[in-house]
């Protein structure tokens, strides 16, 4: 369960509201796929990595988690290169696989966005307790409470799935139908998880009803959900990123509109 | 926490129940008045609908697509569903009944739904988790408790809504021994505390004997077979609640008659064996043990002990952590000492494992499909599979269920359907993880017969179990591990 396990810490990053957490990098991510251009990511990237080490996590950990994304970046960037719009010179052809002029600028401009748009949104959500963003959907956002408290009541069951699991894969070897196609085995194995998921969320309705979920009453919460001016101080340093990063873009000619 | 609080009263005026798409009424024509701050304790065979009751009780049974209402079934003169708060819930399943990650929010959940203001919250929640004695921080991580940790936080979660009605539908069938006497004491201060009515379902009637002031027993036909004092109730029903399957300390099950003596032959050892869960620390080391034919090792000690994990590295399931577990030439017959290394096939014809929970062993959509599947796997010829499955249907009563979704078995159907698949390929080595958790006392007779049966025919038996009575009854060795330290803060 580690990797859905919030990181706790005492610094300012860990007590700030989890929608201005989820709305920074969005407010980010929305104003860098506007353009598709290298420019823009570099200077977005640059002046976030500035933030990172404030961000409450340490250095391994920082590294351990945004993993995927350093992994991801690449990979997205190799996929534009190959089969990216071709455009001036080309240098590889074969089949479908066309490395160009364009498409190598291409490959460069979608590595550094995954990088600017994936980064700031692991960095921040790291660090967000699930009890807590539901208490912000619910409080900050005004999201229905019976949707987002079933869903976080929900996310409890994913750790008893992954013990129903293991114990499942046992009891199939025990019960000697382990060594058949392993597909089939998968897929009865995951049938047989769903069945009994289905079991537990009901149980665990029953349970929530009996206390009073769902009751015509007017709900309150037990826990407050400030969005205060550290809030949004966090949502402002988002825009003044996406606003310098697009500015510079602008001026500097290189503004590449992506449904252009 | 105030006494301010009245005590809620129950009246039924010919209830009834009957859940859709089923022919019979789980429960009908019950005229029965419960006063404010009675204590009972309501039994009955299984199938009389105790759960039926207290679950329309606690207004959870579900409007009319759920089934079917006669009568009148009222607290203080309202309906269970415009009650809400006066009558609180604690159910079987420790695991079901968790709803939030940290133990404050969980104990805050029902406040908040039924509108209490936020500061009255939080002296509710330390009350009752003060009056349960769970005296962990508010962000202890709710998935670290123990199973009598959970039912206690179950308990501090419906006292915090302030119930004049206290319903308990079997909290201590799944906990060890500690657990039943934490929930017990829990239980008890509560009722000292708050003077709320109780009513508790539990098919072990001493936990709570001394605890309840009134027995209602529930007739499976209808109605009540009978209403009194503790003793007077279980002076004139206790051999016949015992019959139908309650646990009467005066009448308990027949212990077995073993047949045969275990004898000498080896059929697995162990060799300074170490273990632990897939990537998790080693919970046990150095245990050096022998099991021959006829013999029944039980395995006892605390939860988290590694009991389990020992049950399932004998097994052949869980790779030993250090040191190994070798089969006897006469049990391994011909192929390699190590049970983990076995195919599967080759596996389930020496040593059968029955799971703690019988469904993640469950495979088909019948009863009959499910005892064959073993059979199958063995290549037998189709007359051969149809002889093993027709006998074993016979001897675990489970003929009139043959066509019945094993999923949809009552507790101890379940369970007995799940040692009968295990010996659907007559293995020689039996692994039992708590065959007796939640067993009424005839399943738990049939269930015990049935092993020593088996051992007599020269079987040998793991059983990790906390129950006492079962390792009187079949074990001839004992293994108990130590306590590892319980969490509290």
């Amino acid at each position: 369960m580690s990797a859905f396990q919030p990181v706790r810490g005492i610094s300012a990053i860990h007590r700030l509201n989890p929608i201005a957490k989820l709305a920074a990098p969005l407010l980010l991510a929305g104003a860098l796929l506007l353009t598709i251009d290298w420019v823009s990511a570099s200077v977005a990237l640059a002046l976030e990595s500035v933030l990172f080490f404030r961000a409450g996590l340490g250095l391994r950990r920082f590294w351990l988690r945004t993993l995927p994304v350093w992994i991801a970046a690449p990979f997205a960037g190799l996929t534009i290169l190959l089969y990216g719009r071709a455009s001036g010179h080309s240098y590889f052809h074969w089949v479908f696989m066309n490395v160009s002029d364009g498409s190598i600028s291409l490959a460069v401009a979608t590595t550094l966005r995954v990088l600017a748009i994936g980064l700031p949104g692991v960095v921040l959500f790291v660090t967000v307790d699930p009890t807590d963003l539901a208490d912000g959907l619910a409080q900050v956002v005004r999201l229905p409470a019976r949707f987002v408290l079933g869903g976080l009541a929900a996310l409890r069951l994913v750790g008893l799935f992954l013990d129903d699991w293991r114990s499942l894969e046992l009891a199939r070897r025990a019960r000697g139908v382990a060594d058949r196609g392993r597909l089939r085995r998968f897929a009865s194995q995951a049938f047989a998880l769903f069945v009994l998921s289905i079991r537990r969320a009901t149980k665990l309705a029953t349970a929530m009803e009996a206390r009073g979920f769902g009751a015509p009453i007017q709900r309150t919460w037990a826990r407050d959900s400030p969005f205060g001016w550290r809030e949004w101080v966090l949502v402002l340093i988002g825009a003044a990123i996406a606003a310098v990063a697009l500015t510079v873009t602008i001026v500097s000619g290189h503004w590449n509109f992506i449904a252009g | 926490m105030s006494s301010s609080i009245p005590a809620a009263g129950v009246t039924a005026r010919g209830w009834g129940w009957r859940h859709s798409g089923r022919k019979a009424w789980a429960v009908s024509d019950l005229d029965v008045r419960i006063e404010p701050g009675e204590r009972v304790l309501l039994l009955g065979a299984s199938g009389a609908g105790k759960s039926t009751l207290v679950h329309a009780l606690a207004g959870v049974l579900g409007g009319e697509e759920e089934g079917e209402q006669r009568g009148e079934l009222l607290i203080d003169g309202r309906r269970p569903e415009d009650s809400r708060g006066r009558v609180g819930l604690v159910m079987q399943d420790p695991d079901s009944q968790v709803i939030l990650a940290r133990v404050g929010d969980d104990v805050a959940f029902g406040c908040e739904n039924l509108g209490v203001p936020r500061e009255e919250i939080w002296t509710r929640v330390a009350e009752s988790l003060d009056a349960v004695g769970l005296r962990v921080p508010l962000d202890h991580p709710t998935e670290q408790l123990s199973g009598g940790q959970k039912q206690r936080l179950a308990l501090a979660g419906v006292l915090a809504m302030h119930p004049g009605l206290l319903l308990l539908d079997e909290p201590t069938a799944n906990l060890d021994p500690d657990g039943v006497v934490e929930v017990r004491e829990a239980v008890a201060r509560v009722l000292d505390r708050t003077h709320a009515t109780l009513v508790v379902i539990e098919h072990r009637v001493e936990v709570w004997r001394s605890l309840v002031d009134r027995v209602i027993i529930l007739a499976p036909g209808g109605g009540v077979l009978a209403d009194g004092a503790p003793d007077a109730v279980l002076g004139t029903q206790g051999a016949s609640l015992a019959a139908s399957g309650v646990w009467v300390p005066e009448f308990p099950p027949a212990a077995p008659i073993r047949v045969t003596a275990p004898t000498s032959e080896r059929l697995l050892a162990t060799e300074g064996l170490s273990v632990a869960r897939s990537g998790s620390g080693v919970l046990q080391s150095g245990i050096d043990l022998s099991l021959a034919v006829g013999e029944a090792l039980a395995v006892t000690g605390p939860n988290g002990a590694g009991k389990s994990t020992l049950g399932l590295t004998l097994a052949g399931l869980l790779a030993p952590a250090a040191g190994r577990v070798a089969a006897a030439p006469r049990l391994a017959n011909g192929i390699g000492s190590h049970p983990i290394r076995w195919k599967s096939r080759e596996l389930f014809t020496r040593i059968g494992t029955v799971f703690q929970d019988p469904e993640h062993q469950f495979l088909a959509s019948t009863v009959r499909d499910e005892l064959a599947i073993g059979p199958r796997a063995l290549r037998l010829v189709q007359p051969e599979i149809d002889a093993r499955v027709d006998e074993l249907l016979t001897r675990l009563r489970l003929e009139t269920l043959a066509a019945a979704n094993p999923f949809t078995l009552s507790g101890g159907e379940k369970r007995r359907l799940s040692v009968a698949t295990v010996l659907a390929t007559r293995p020689r080595v039996m692994v039992l993880d708590e065959p007796t958790f939640g067993q009424d006392s005839r399943t738990w007779q049939e269930l015990v017969a049935l092993l020593a049966g088996l051992l007599d025919e020269g079987c040998s038996i793991v059983a990790v179990t906390h129950d006492a009575e079962l390792v009187s009854a079949l074990a001839t060795t004992t293994l108990r591990f130590d306590s590892r330290t319980e969490v509290t803060a």
